[in-house]
C-alpha cells in the first residue's frame, strides 16, 4: 500500500480493573485491609482483547457489536481518553471526536459564549471560530435563542448546537459515537448530510451505531466487534449480515431459557380460574421451543390447562399484538367451530400456524380460556414475547405476504 | 521531560485555560440578581462579619486592626477556596474528563486562577479601605507581584496533587476542607504574630501559609520589605513541591478518565 493508513491499531488491548467497576473509589477498609495487595489476573476484566485495525484515508469504518462488546472503548482509545494497556495505535492528523455533543457547556451560558467555549476546548482559534460563527448558528438552526442561556434549550437543540461546533472543528479524522440516534428526524437528515460531505472531501471517518440501516449506507467497510475481539470485518452487507445471524441466535437461546422456566409472566391477567393455564410454549418447526421465528415459518403455541372446576365445552384462544399493541390476528376454538370434545382435567391445546407471515419485529402474544358465552375462565396478557426475522428486512407494517415482483412491459398482453 | 511539557502544554494552551476561568468567573455569579457584582460583595460581607466579631465583641488591641486581619484574609481566601475546589476539579470534571481528549491539568490550573484573579479583583476594596482608615498606601506594595508568584506556584502545586488523590480516595476534598479550618487558625492572619507565645514563634516559620501572610502584612500594610530569607524558602519549597506534584499529576492522568 502506498498510501499511510490514518488509523492503525495493532494487538490492542484494554483492561479495567475489576474492583474499581464494582466500586468506584477505593476505601478505608480494602486500602487498611490489604494496602500492598498484588492484583491478579482475575481482578481484571478484558474489554478489548488484542484489536487489530488499519484504516486508509477517506475511508468510512463502522463498529457494530452487542453492547459491552468494547465499541466506545476503542474510539475511546482512539479518541486518546483511555491509554491502552498493551498494543500500538497511530491516527494521523486532526481528530475531532463526535462522543460527546456539548463538551464544557455552561448551563448559564447563551449559545454564542457556549460556542466559544465549546469550540476552544475542541481545539480552535478564537478566529478560527471567528470565522465559522455564521456558520455554525445558521447549521444549529437556532435563531434569536442564539442569544438564550442554554439551560432554557430544549435537549434538540442542544445537541444541535454542540453538533454543529464538532463539524466545524474541521477534522481529518472524525470520531462518531452514536450521535445519530439523538435528535428527530430532520436533524438525521443533517447528521447524514454532513457525514456524506465527509466522505466527499475525503476524510477518515470511524463510527459505532447500532443502526445497521446507517452503517450499511455510509460504511466502505464493517468491523464487529465481539467480547472485545474481531469478529469479522470487511465488507458491510456480509459483517451485518453475519452479526444478525448471531445476535437472533442469542436472543433465541435467551428466549428458550426463560420459557423453561415456566413461569407466566404475564402483564396482566384475570379470570376466576375455573379453567387455568399452567404453561405456555412457543414451538418452532422442529417442535422446540424458540422466541425467534422466521418469516413465513411455522410456528405452535402450546397451552397446558388444568380443570380447577368442572366445566362445559370451555373455549381456547390466542391473540398476537405488535409491540406497539396492535392486534394482528386473533382467534379462538369456538370462531373456528373446533369441537374439542370432552376434555380431560389436564391436558395441552395446542394453536399451528403454518405460515406466519409477519413482517420482522417483536411480537405479543394473549392467551386466554374462556366459556362458550364469553366469561373468561383464565385471560393471560403479553404472556409472552417473541420475535421474527429473516427477509431483507426493509419492508415496513405487519403483514408480509408471501410476494415476488415482475416485469411487464408496456403494451404487451398478459 | 514531564515537567516541563506539563507547564508548556498550559501555556500552549492558555486560550483554554482563560476561556474556562472566564467561564468561572462569569458563571458562578450568572442568574443572580447582583450577577458579577458578588465579586466585590462576598469579600466586603467577609470583611463585615470578621470586623463585627474581632473588633467589636473580642476587642482584640490593636490599631487598624480591620485592614490588617483584610490583609491576610483575601489571599488565604483565594488558597483554601483553591484547594477546595481543585480537589474535585478532575472528579466533577464531568465529560471534560471521560469524553474529550484534554489537558486535563488545566481544570485544576483553572479552579486556581479563577480564584486568583477574584482576590486580584477584590484589591481595589483593600486599597479603598487603606484610604479611609489612613494606612496609607508604600513603595513596598510592589513586593505584592514577588509575593503572590510564590504564592501562585504553592497553590497550584498543592492543588495538583489534592485533585490527582482525590480521583483514588474521594475522601480527600472532605479531609483538605477540615485541615483547611485547622491550618487557617495555625496561621496568623486573625491576629498579629506578636500575639503567638515567644516559644511557638519559630514553629511560625514552619508553616509556609504563614510565611506568605507574613509577607503579605509587610508589603501592604507594615510597608516594609518582606524577610526575604523565609520567603526564598518558601519559594524553593513551593518549586520543589511543584516538581513533585507534576510528577504525580502526570503519572496517573492516564486513568483519571476510566476512575471517573
Amino acid at each position: 500500500m502506498s498510501e499511510q493508513a490514518a488509523i492503525e491499531v495493532k494487538g490492542l488491548v484494554k483492561r479495567f480493573r475489576r474492583e474499581m467497576l464494582k466500586r468506584d473509589y477505593t476505601t478505608w477498609k480494602s486500602l487498611l485491609l490489604r494496602p500492598f495487595q498484588r492484583r491478579g489476573p482475575d481482578d481484571y476484566l478484558t474489554v478489548l482483547d488484542g484489536v487489530d485495525l488499519s484504516m486508509q484515508p477517506g475511508r468510512t469504518l463502522a463498529i457494530i457489536g452487542e453492547n459491552g462488546s468494547g465499541k466506545s472503548t476503542l474510539l475511546k482509545i482512539l479518541a486518546g481518553i483511555y491509554k491502552p494497556d498493551a498494543g500500538q495505535i497511530s491516527v494521523r492528523g486532526r481528530v475531532s471526536s463526535l462522543i460527546e455533543l456539548g463538551a464544557g457547556f455552561h448551563p448559564e451560558f447563551s449559545g454564542r459564549e457556549n460556542i466559544y467555549l465549546n469550540g476552544t476546548i475542541l481545539g480552535l482559534s478564537k478566529k478560527e471560530i471567528a470565522n465559522r460563527f455564521d456558520q455554525i448558528v445558521e447549521y444549529a438552526g437556532l435563531g434569536q435563542f442564539i442569544e438564550a442561556p442554554v439551560r432554557t434549550y430544549s435537549s434538540g437543540m442542544y445537541v444541535r448546537l454542540g453538533f454543529s461546533v464538532a463539524v466545524n472543528v474541521d477534522p481529518d479524522v472524525l470520531l462518531v459515537d452514536e450521535v445519530l440516534a439523538v435528535g428527530d428526524e430532520a436533524f438525521a437528515h443533517k447528521c447524514e448530510d454532513k457525514l456524506n460531505e465527509f466522505k466527499r472531501a475525503g476524510k477518515t471517518i470511524c463510527l459505532v451505531s447500532h443502526d445497521l440501516g446507517a452503517v450499511k449506507k455510509f460504511a466502505d467497510e464493517v468491523v464487529w466487534l465481539d467480547g472485545g475481539v474481531v469478529a469479522a470485518r470487511g465488507d458491510p452487507a456480509r459483517v451485518i449480515d453475519a452479526y444478525r445471524q448471531v445476535v437472533a441466535k442469542r436472543e433465541d437461546e435467551v428466549g428458550r431459557k426463560a420459557a423453561s422456566r415456566n413461569e407466566l409472566p404475564a402483564a396482566d391477567r384475570w379470570g376466576e380460574g375455573e379453567v387455568e393455564i399452567t404453561a405456555v410454549r412457543l414451538l418452532g418447526e422442529d417442535g422446540q421451543a424458540h422466541s425467534v421465528f422466521p418469516s413465513g415459518g411455522s410456528m405452535y403455541v402450546e397451552m397446558d390447562y388444568v380443570f380447577n372446576q368442572p366445566v362445559e365445552a370451555p373455549v381456547f384462544g390466542i391473540g398476537v399484538k405488535t409491540s406497539a399493541g396492535v392486534l394482528c390476528y386473533g382467534c379462538n376454538t369456538h370462531v373456528d367451530k373446533i369441537d374439542l370434545g370432552a376434555l380431560p382435567e389436564q391436558g395441552t391445546v395446542r394453536f399451528e400456524a403454518q405460515r406466519l407471515d409477519l413482517v420482522p419485529g417483536t411480537y405479543l402474544l394473549d392467551v386466554a380460556v374462556t366459556s362458550p358465552e364469553g366469561l373468561d375462565y383464565d385471560y393471560l396478557v403479553q404472556v409472552a414475547s417473541f420475535a421474527v426475522r429473516g427477509g431483507s428486512g426493509g419492508d415496513v407494517g405487519i403483514y408480509r405476504p408471501p410476494h415476488g415482483w415482475s416485469l411487464k412491459p408496456r403494451g404487451e398482453k398478459a | 521531560m514531564r515537567f516541563t511539557s506539563h507547564l508548556k502544554e498550559l501555556a500552549k494552551n492558555r486560550a483554554l485555560v482563560w476561556a474556562l476561568t472566564t467561564r468561572e468567573l462569569k458563571g458562578r455569579y450568572r442568574g443572580s440578581l447582583f450577577g458579577f457584582l458578588w465579586t466585590f460583595l462576598n469579600p466586603l460581607m467577609l470583611l463585615g462579619v470578621y470586623a463585627l466579631v474581632f473588633s467589636v465583641y473580642f476587642r482584640i488591641r490593636m490599631d487598624h486592626y480591620a485592614v490588617f486581619m483584610f490583609t491576610g484574609l483575601l489571599p488565604w481566601v483565594f488558597f483554601s477556596q483553591s484547594l477546595n475546589e481543585g480537589a474535585g476539579a478532575i472528579t466533577e470534571g464531568g465529560s471534560l474528563v471521560t469524553k474529550v481528549l484534554f489537558p486535563l491539568q488545566i481544570l485544576p490550573a483553572v479552579k486556581v486562577l479563577s480564584n486568583f484573579v477574584n482576590y486580584l479583583l477584590s484589591l481595589p476594596i483593600l486599597f479603598a479601605f487603606f484610604l479611609v482608615d489612613g494606612v496609607g498606601f508604600h513603595v513596598t506594595m510592589l513586593g505584592f507581584l514577588i509575593v503572590a508568584g510564590v504564592h501562585l506556584v504553592f497553590t497550584y502545586a498543592l492543588t495538583l496533587i489534592l485533585a490527582a488523590a482525590n480521583v483514588f480516595l474521594r475522601d480527600t476534598r472532605h479531609i483538605v476542607g477540615n485541615l483547611l479550618t485547622l491550618w487557617f487558625f495555625l496561621t496568623p492572619i486573625l491576629y498579629p504574630l506578636a500575639q503567638v507565645p515567644d516559644a511557638f514563634r519559630p514553629l511560625v516559620y514552619l508553616n509556609p501559609a504563614a510565611v506568605l501572610t507574613l509577607a503579605y502584612h509587610d508589603v501592604f500594610f507594615w510597608g516594609r520589605w518582606p524577610a526575604w530569607g523565609p520567603l526564598g524558602a518558601v519559594a524553593a519549597l513551593s518549586l520543589i513541591l511543584l516538581f513533585i506534584a507534576v510528577v504525580i499529576f502526570e503519572n496517573h492522568k492516564e486513568y483519571f478518565a476510566e476512575k471517573i
